[in-house]
């Protein structure tokens, strides 16, 4: 039994809309009536017939302006939601997703469920799946506020398909008030150089944990390898926290959660908190000291070994492969 | 410069979690400073630094009087803190905590900037930055891995998916920070002394103009429906180095016809 209207917010850089957002829109033509986006672009024209693809009907659209999108997109999302009522709005448990469904909450008073791994309708009622423990406990949760209900998805929760095939019109929202938020201004931006995938969407990821023995072997035993297998590189949280590698490549419970075919985790003891992250992968191969470490409960070849040895030698075995 | 810094007391991570009847996390267990504050206790202490004079001051909120965690953050230079504890606070979602939060950032007065960290460790939601700032009515900026203040604006870099944003706002503002911003200071021994003696202004969510139905479980709005194992994940083969481990990883990358 469907939900009634769906409103996403839908993230994209540039004309490329994020693999999050055609989850979310795929998840809202199976739980609504019908659904909407709300994207805040420049040049909502150029994803919008994607948008459509995926069954948005409308493409609410509102220009940044120079402002961040997370503010300008709850602005624009508070609007929609006063003239077209949708009984739940979803977003990505992303930068902007978080800021943009924090500050929605707030301004209409409506509670939040963040890191929806699942979302379905129960009777007349949405009911999210969330992860504790590390992900050993699975909790459903159900919203007893007003509508609209808020959910935070986080991304790869399912798969993304096409379908619904509507026409993602363009409505743009003309000026919102965006109350003193609007005063926090973008001056720049910095675009990192970055060799191969990014690491959500990347087939293989190569992650680093203490047991890399420190910031200097990154590069050497992680980033080596990910290129070498054109993957990604990944990060637990505690190397994170020591300031060897920035939060984007954080990988676990309060970092990114990524599905690829393999993931190699380097030096990483297995935290419940950093299994979460990455237990849907296809295959996973593990390299700790530790012979009790509890990656290796989860790991597909488990090496028990030292990662500062074993790496190496993986990557001049591969390389002289040529 | 004053700046206000949103910490949060948590179940030690490094032991298992129980939940109550009522599935949430128990609480009534031993409390810690949430590491993830560190950073935002540490950010504060070097800015009031360069700023040449002013004071951090904590805010927290627990279901009971714990302090523990707070006295490690008071030992690290904080000088002082508000503490909204009662029993009705348990079961609240991040809307009620960030309602309560603001509250006392307004009880304790005189903030420039408000600094939290990205997501506590036990909950994670990672909204309750952005909720307390639009009940503040400060502008956030949130993931910040750069933070700096000068001239009445704080200017960060915003973490990004594609590198950083350059972010700046006039203050007053909330700014939340991500973990390794900066290295967090070991409390001194003379720390930790005087830190028994800090105040702690211990208030409830009435003293704040908050009703029952405003917090905790009441507060809250959602209901858990079921609470379940998730399913899993076997362990495959596990083999010890001798030298020549190497070869089976590459084996095996090649039966993934990764290589």
């Amino acid at each position: 039994m469907a939900i009634g209207k769906v409103l996403v917010f839908a993230e994209a850089d540039g004309a490329a809309v994020s693999s999050a957002t055609l989850e979310l829109l795929t998840k809202a033509r199976e739980i609504g009536d019908s659904v909407e986006a709300v994207i805040v672009s420049a040049d909502a024209t150029a994803v919008a017939p994607q948008l459509g693809e995926y069954g948005a009907s409308v493409v609410h659209a509102a220009d940044p302006q120079g402002r961040l999108s997370g503010v300008v997109g709850a602005a624009a999302l508070a609007s929609v939601v006063a003239s077209s009522a949708p009984a739940v709005v979803l977003c990505a448990q992303s930068y902007d997703g978080r800021d943009a469904i924090s500050h929605l909450s707030a301004r209409i008073d409506r509670p939040v469920l963040t890191n929806a791994v699942d979302v379905r309708v129960d009777g007349d009622a949405v009911v999210a799946q969330s992860a504790m423990f590390g992900g050993n406990t699975l909790v459903d949760t159900k919203l007893t506020s007003d509508q609209p209900w808020l959910v935070a998805v986080r991304p790869k929760s399912f798969a993304a398909e096409p379908g619904g095939a509507a026409a993602g019109e363009v409505v743009s929202l003309g000026d919102l008030e965006l109350g003193r938020s609007g005063e926090a201004a973008v001056l720049d931006k910095h675009v990192e150089e970055r060799e191969g995938p990014q690491l959500e969407e990347a087939a293989v990821v190569v992650s680093g944990g203490r047991g890399i023995g420190s910031a200097e072997n990154y590069g050497p035993l992680v980033d080596e390898l990910a290129g070498l297998l054109n993957g990604a590189s990944g990060a637990t949280r505690a190397i994170v926290d020591a300031g060897w590698v920035p939060y984007s490549k954080q990988v676990g419970q309060t970092g990114k959660t990524v599905k690829p075919k393999l993931y190699v985790a380097v030096g990483i003891s297995g935290a419940t908190q950093h299994l979460v992250g990455m237990k849907g992968s296809d295959t996973i191969i593990a390299i700790n000291k530790d012979p009790e470490a509890p990656i290796f409960s989860v790991a597909d070849l488990g090496i028990v070994g030292d990662a500062t040895k074993v790496v190496p030698r993986i990557v001049e075995a591969i390389r002289a492969r040529g | 410069m004053n700046v206000i810094v949103c910490v949060k007391q948590i179940p030690d991570p490094a032991l298992p979690g129980e939940l109550d009847p009522d599935h949430t996390l128990k609480r009534d267990v031993k409390l810690i400073l949430d590491e993830s504050d560190m950073y935002g206790v540490e950010m504060a202490l070097q800015l009031v630094d360069a700023a040449g004079g002013g004071e951090v001051t904590l805010v927290s909120m627990a279901p009971n009087s714990e302090k523990g965690g707070l006295r490690t953050a008071l030992a690290m230079g904080a000088a002082k803190a508000v503490l909204v504890s009662d029993g009705s606070l348990a079961g609240s979602d991040s809307l009620g905590t960030a309602r309560v939060l603001a509250r006392a950032v307004e009880r304790a007065g005189g903030a420039d900037l408000v600094l939290t960290a990205t997501e506590s460790t036990d909950g994670y939601t990672g909204t309750v930055p952005g909720q307390v700032a639009e009940l503040l009515g400060w502008p956030s900026l949130t993931f910040a891995k750069k933070v700096d203040v000068a001239d009445g604006k704080v200017t960060i870099q915003r973490q990004t998916e594609a590198g950083y944003d350059v972010v700046e706002a006039p203050l007053p503002a909330v700014v939340s920070v991500t973990a390794g911003v900066v290295e967090p200071r070991y409390p001194s021994f003379k720390g930790i002394m005087a830190a028994k003696n800090k105040p702690i202004d211990e208030c409830t969510p009435s003293d704040l103009g908050l009703s029952g139905d405003q917090v905790g479980w009441s507060g809250a709005r959602q209901e858990i429906v079921s609470v379940a194992a998730a399913p899993e994940r076997q362990a495959g083969e596990k083999i010890e180095d001798d030298g020549t481990a190497h070869e089976r990883v590459v084996a095996f990358l090649e039966e993934l016809k990764l290589i």
